[in-house]
């Protein structure tokens, strides 16, 4: 019979581990999340068409990541896409007139939202709303363009 | 005919009976003012016997289950010149469904039947009456700590389970097939969600091993008290136990999924 001491080492040694691997997984393999609610601030935009845009999508401006996308609503009167977006706090120079647009990062790619920083001197606060937005591009509409167009013009 | 109408009846009012046995026993076991003090000890030599022992080949299988999965994975990604997924795909598929169901599975053939093997001596050399006998609650003295050492043992066994099976596949992956390990981070990171993926995979150990203790502690605890009966109980244990496992898998993924 092992000693009672070796026991109760071991399960320590045991519980440990168990708590290492958890905390291992949440940073090495998900990677979690840094925007949480109180270091970010709240920015939205409406888009006509958001195609395959997700929730957790990321928000870059030159490609660097700087927030997410928290919600996708629909509004009622105007038929378009809210995107609610968290940006993080350190991250509060978006000039009020940037536009957003959705881009895929490569043809099987997930979409992400892209900033342009406009001229403004006036940045964007929690709650602003970025006015000027370019919908998803849709692979099927390009192709629906590429395809019919010269006929139009032979006419 | 109406024999075998009978027979049936028979069969299933037997088969809920038993069903409703289990889960009473299930409650007097759960439902009790706890001892902290008087179980801690027993607890913990439970937790050694069912969760330190079993490490050795839960560590050892997710090591070769994460390499595996690299090999394989590499070859068919590399079909489509996308071996830096190789992370996130080993990462998803382990987190989500082969960490949880595994662990449990291999938990039910190493721990699960040798609690019921373990009970069912005891019932069958009356060691359990004596200690009715001597008015110590069997309840208390022998399956409490037990069930509630494999309840707390597997959750921590998964997640071991999981991280080495990482380890295993970026071995194979980034040491021997030379993927960049900095691509093979990032994209098991940008892909990985602490709370959809890895919280639910031990949201499910933990309905696993609560399931797999009860039927082998119950399976123990009513053997029929012959040397036949403890053999018989302890296939029961493995084989519902792992049936259990794999359905309520099912279930529990197809409400994960759904967004609960």
């Amino acid at each position: 019979m092992v000693s009672r001491r070796l026991i109760e080492f071991l399960v320590g040694v045991f519980i440990i581990l168990g708590v290492a691997a958890l905390f291992l997984l949440s940073l090495r393999v998900s990677g979690l999340s840094a925007y949480s609610a109180h270091n970010t601030y709240k920015i939205s935009a409406q888009f006509s068409n958001i195609g395959d845009l997700k929730v957790r999508a990321p928000v870059k401006v030159a490609g660097v990541r700087i927030g997410e996308v928290t919600g996708i609503t629909l509004d009622k009167k105007s038929y378009k896409a809210v995107v609610a977006m968290a940006i993080d706090k350190n991250d509060n120079n978006i000039p009020t007139d940037s536009s957003a647009s959705i881009l895929s990062a490569s043809l099987l790619g997930s979409n992400y939202i892209s900033i342009n920083p406009g001229f403004e001197d006036e940045m964007l606060k929690s709650g602003g709303v970025i006015d000027e937005t370019n919908s998803a591009v849709i692979l099927e509409n390009l192709l629906g363009q590429a395809i019919f167009k010269p006929k139009d013009k032979k006419k | 005919m109406i024999n075998r109408i009978q027979q049936l009846g028979a069969m299933g009012i037997q088969t809920f009976g038993r069903i409703g046995i289990s889960g009473l026993f299930l409650l007097r076991v759960i439902f009790r003012w706890p001892r902290v003090i008087r179980t801690l000890p027993l607890l913990i030599d439970q937790i050694y016997v069912v969760g330190v022992l079993s490490l050795v080949i839960v560590v050892i299988s997710s090591l070769f289950i994460g390499m595996v999965l690299g090999l394989q994975g590499y070859n068919i990604l590399e079909k489509f010149g996308a071996t830096p997924q190789l992370g996130q795909l080993v990462a998803l598929s382990v987190t989500r469904e082969l960490g949880p169901v595994l662990t449990a599975l291999l938990f039910a053939g190493r721990a699960g039947s040798a609690l019921t093997a373990e009970i069912g001596l005891m019932q069958t050399t009356e060691q359990i009456s004596s200690m009715e006998m001597m008015a110590v609650d069997p309840l208390w003295r022998v399956i409490y700590p037990r069930f509630w050492a494999g309840f707390i043992s597997l959750p921590i066994l998964t997640v071991i389970f999981m991280i080495i099976a990482v380890y295993g596949s970026y071995l194979v992956g980034v040491d021997w097939l030379g993927i960049d390990p900095g691509q093979f981070w990032s994209n098991m990171q940008a892909s990985v969600n602490f709370r959809i993926d890895i919280l639910n995979g031990v949201i499910k150990s933990i309905v696993f091993g609560f399931v797999v203790t009860w039927i082998a502690v119950y399976q123990g605890f009513y053997t029929k008290p012959t040397a036949e009966g403890i053999g018989r109980a302890t296939t029961k244990t493995v084989v519902y136990a792992s049936l259990a496992v794999l359905g309520l898998d099912f279930m529990l993924t197809a409400f994960m999924l759904g967004g609960w």
